[in-house]
């Protein structure tokens, strides 16, 4: 399982839990899963073309997923994921 | 009373009330404050501006929160200083410094956290905290001191040892943390989200903070004797400032402060190490691609700029450039405008100038132009940056002989005067 750390903003997806646990293999496949669990993540998350939008940041483990191979990052049992608003900052 | 009639996102335009949110909880988009121009423009003169404190408050009008007593140290109103032998090394025309080395912390960050801090009071928190390159964390520790708030300060662990020192001297907490200033920005990002009793003024309430940077346009134009310049240089870190710098303007003509609509050039400046939105411009696109910052400029050592996409926008928009410098050029920079002009500016004041330069030679920013260039740091805070370029003449014995011996020596060395 892979730990995925929700911010405040979504946090009404998930009744209010900051901490949910998800299956996948790749960093896509897990937010898959977290809107699969917890219905309305992915409109939030993802644009119109599947990406991530402009102003959410994925880390896995601290390094933003933008640095590694993105939502097809591999990710293996017992890291974290962490959704953060990108607006921060400056 | 303020004159704020609430907050949009500047995404997807959907409106929350002024409270402490900093994006749309839809799309992540940020949010603005949004202020009913009609009423300011009706109560807002240049007459009842120059009646008020030397200070940013003297702008309240157009600033997210008013209150009798904000939290102030005095930031603001720095002087404007013509510039005229940088002009001429530079080949340039009219050319003016804004020195917002002169603010009470020695950077900018003062404006926008006496903005932040004022509107955080307000809204009831008690403890004031940030991420921060350095300037930000100076600023936010002076001013919870001064008004009794406790603070919370993230920088990276490798700052300049002044930066560190002018912020722990406060008494507050200061976390310093092993990794970059975008690790501690997005440690503080998450933070947030378990500690919402704590005011990040540059992140629950940056919309309000930011706002605070609008005053260096406000402040440009009334020294000019209420008229806006032709083109500004303004340094890049997260790219709020230089996108609040052409608002200020937009919005002084928009309540009727300036006679003309503002056709202000915007040019951006960035160190090489750490040059995402330059590097865009450069190549033409619109994606901000993240970098791993390696310059010595850290007060703008931000890989990941949230407002990098609206500062590349306003720079095309208003015709302006973006550039970037290497270090080497920044501490020419920061001799080059101390020598010409008594000016010591903090590093990222050497890429604001340096960029200027380079823009100069290149004849982006040309001679026929009124050019203001921000210089928005004091060199005191990041002095170990010129320990190798800058010292002594000569070290010498208390004697006459010894004294001439080497004014002598510098005279042949330097081809200076020997008087």
């Amino acid at each position: 399982m892979i730990k995925v750390r929700i911010p405040a903003q979504l946090r009404t997806l998930t009744g209010g839990v900051g901490e949910v646990a998800i299956e996948g293999s790749t960093v896509g496949e897990v937010l898959k899963g977290l809107d699969a669990a917890h219905a309305g993540f992915a409109e939030r998350i993802f644009d119109a073309e599947g990406g991530l939008r402009r102003f959410v940041n994925v880390f896995l483990d601290e390094e933003d997923v933008r640095f590694l191979d993105g939502l097809a990052t591999p990710v293996t049992d017992g890291q974290t994921l962490s959704i953060v608003p990108a607006v921060a900052g400056g | 009373m303020d004159f704020v009639s609430g907050l949009r996102c500047r995404e997807c335009g959907r409106t929350y009330p002024a409270e402490a949110l900093h994006v749309c909880d839809f799309c992540f988009g940020p949010l603005e404050v949004t202020y009913d121009y009609e009423r300011v423009a009706a109560t807002i003169s240049r007459e009842r501006i120059e009646a008020g404190p030397r200070t940013i408050w003297r702008y309240a009008d157009l600033l997210p929160v008013t209150d009798p007593a904000p939290v102030d140290l005095g930031a603001g109103f720095t002087p404007l200083v013509r510039a005229d032998r940088l002009a001429a090394e530079l080949g340039l025309g009219e050319l003016w410094i804004k020195d917002d080395t002169a603010n009470p912390t020695g950077s900018f960050k003062d404006r926008v956290v006496s903005v932040a801090l004022t509107k955080a009071r307000q809204l009831g928190f008690k403890i004031a905290a940030c991420a921060s390159t350095g300037n930000l964390a100076n600023s936010v520790a002076a001013h919870a001191a001064r008004a009794g708030m406790d603070s919370v300060v993230l920088i990276p662990h490798d700052l300049e040892r002044a930066k560190v020192t002018m912020t722990s001297v406060y008494g507050g907490r200061v976390f310093a943390v092993e990794g970059s200033y975008d690790d501690v920005n997005r440690l503080c990002a998450e933070l947030t989200s378990e500690q919402p009793e704590w005011a990040f003024v540059n992140v629950n309430v940056r919309t309000y903070y930011a706002e605070g940077s609008k005053t260096l346009a406000f402040e440009v134009a009334e020294q000019l004797g209420w008229r806006a310049p032709d083109h500004v240089v303004v340094p890049i870190g997260s790219g709020s400032q230089l996108t609040k710098v052409a608002k200020g303007f937009q919005e002084l003509y928009q309540v009727g402060l300036l006679d003309e609509e503002p056709s202000v050039r915007v040019s951006g400046a960035q160190a090489e190490g750490c040059s995402p939105v330059a590097t865009a411009f450069a190549e033409g696109t619109d994606a901000i691609r993240p970098v791993k910052p390696n310059t010595i400029a850290k007060s703008l050592a931000i890989g990941n700029p949230a407002d990098g996409w609206y500062a590349l926008d306003t720079i095309k928009r208003s015709g302006g450039a973006c550039a970037a410098v290497t270090d080497a050029e920044v501490l020419d920079g920061i001799r080059m405008l101390a020598r010409t002009e008594g000016i010591f500016a903090e590093t990222a004041g050497g890429v604001t100038i340096a960029t200027l330069a380079k823009l100069a030679a290149q004849g982006v920013v040309r001679k026929d132009e009124r050019v203001v260039a921000m210089v928005t740091g004091h060199g005191l805070k990041t002095v170990e940056a010129l320990g190798d370029v800058v010292g002594p003449t000569a070290t010498i014995a208390p004697t006459l002989d010894s004294f001439a011996e080497a004014m002598a020596a510098d005279a042949a060395s330097t081809q200076r005067s020997p008087t």
